[in-house]
């Protein structure tokens, strides 16, 4: 028998600092209280007593950046919005995370064509969960947060694979993009992202 | 409803100089408008408004048109008197349209409960004559939808008190819902890209494109 568990036995309650101190982390969630289009009215559904986000210690939705740690980017990022988005999440505190939720936060969604339309946040910010869905159901939006949980747990403290925060060569900020003559400057952040590289397809 | 050729001679009658023409409309919608002359479109307007009989209250929509110029073929019968005989020939005649941005009222009567009436305004051309008189200063729901045509066509509203952009950004170059309008170059990979996805792919990927 694990000696853990037959210390439980005896009422000694064994564990790491690096458990203690993830577990704090994953079940207290706070998200950041914003909605960019019909995916929020989903997120605010998964707030509601039926599906009861508070289950999983993410009910708090705060007003402000300053006391959130999770950005749900649900719905439509125009490029109008998205140098907001972005300035939000840097007003967020360490440790922060992001989920797409969407097809429209994932890649632009059935908008991606257009002219006014972000292609996907994952250019500007690093997206820790995409939920795919036209909207997703508060089903899936509570699955991506469980997903977030999980990875939450299994991040060590020290050594490769360690949170953004407590690396001191990660970024602390990601930069804005501005609003140029015709596009978004620049088109994303190339240390997130790079566009996709061409296949087999456009040869045949 | 006001039938629109009775309307075009009270118009005229009431705003002096203004000038009128029925638009018709050969779909089956069968919604003939009435286009307007842009130096007295807001009298016109003024005078639809305010007359107890009309009493077009609400302009419920705005929206812009772009036209580029266009050649109209039309088929007109043609009698030919040759040596005594006449005979009854088709030609097809082609007609040149002058490129314009146009713009676009639906108008309704709350009071009276009848509408829409279509009222169109149309721009010189589509370079250096587009501006308009604004409506806003008659129809005050005409704001937001002609600040959305001023940004998305580039039709200058004249008296409008708050003519600035509205979906997209200040410094925005573009008027992105004319024709001749071309998206920055910002294509991603399509796992099956065809039609004009493909071409587009071949234009992004031209050294991959050459190869194949």
């Amino acid at each position: 028998m694990e000696p853990e568990i037959e210390l439980q036995r005896h009422g000694v309650f064994t564990t790491t600092v690096e458990q203690l101190y993830n577990w704090g982390r994953k079940n207290s969630l706070w998200p950041l209280q914003f909605g960019l289009a019909c995916c929020a009215i989903e997120m605010i559904a998964a707030s509601m007593a039926r599906f009861d986000i508070a289950r999983f210690g993410a009910e708090v939705f705060r007003p402000s950046p300053r006391q959130a740690d999770l950005m749900i980017v649900a719905g439509t990022v125009t490029k109008k919005m998205a140098p907001q988005v972005v300035r939000l999440y840097n007003q967020m505190p360490e440790p922060k995370y992001v989920i797409a939720m969407g097809a429209c936060a994932i890649s632009g969604g059935p908008f991606k064509e257009g002219y006014n339309v972000l292609k996907g946040i994952d250019r500007y910010l690093p997206v820790d969960v995409f939920i795919p869905g036209c909207p997703p159901r508060p089903e899936a939006l509570l699955h991506g947060l469980m997903l977030l949980q999980k990875k939450i747990a299994a991040q060590p403290l020290t050594g490769p694979g360690r949170p953004r925060y407590l690396d001191q060569n990660g970024p602390s900020e990601f930069p804005c993009p501005s609003y140029g003559a015709h596009d978004l400057e620049p088109l994303c952040n190339h240390a997130l992202w790079q566009p996709p590289s061409v296949r087999e397809e456009l040869h045949s | 409803m006001i039938a629109l050729e009775e309307l075009k001679s009270r118009i005229a009658a009431a705003v002096s100089g203004a000038q009128v023409e029925i638009i018709p409309n050969p779909s089956l919608a069968n919604q003939p408008s009435i286009l307007l002359d842009g130096p007295h479109a807001r009298a016109v307007a003024r005078f639809l408004r305010d007359e107890p009989d009309l009493a077009f209250d609400y302009a419920s929509n705005v929206t812009g048109v772009d036209w580029p110029e266009r050649v109209i073929k039309e088929k007109i019968k043609v009698k030919k008197e040759t040596g005594g005989v006449v005979s009854e020939t088709e030609e097809t005649i082609e007609r040149k349209t002058p490129a314009c941005l146009e713009v676009v009222y639906h108008l309704y009567s709350m009071a009276l409960r009848h509408g829409p009436l279509v009222v169109r305004l149309r721009t010189g051309d589509r370079q250096n004559d587009v501006a308009l008189p604004s409506l806003t200063p008659v129809w005050r729901s005409c704001e937001f939808q002609e600040r959305e045509v001023f940004d998305l066509f580039g039709v200058i509203f004249q008296g409008h008190h708050d003519l600035r952009r509205l979906l997209m950004w200040e410094g925005f170059k573009d008027h992105p819902m004319r024709k001749d309008y071309v998206a920055p170059d910002d294509y991603e990979y399509e796992p099956t890209p065809h039609d004009q996805t493909l071409e587009r792919a071949r234009r992004h990927y031209p050294q991959e494109a050459a190869q194949s």
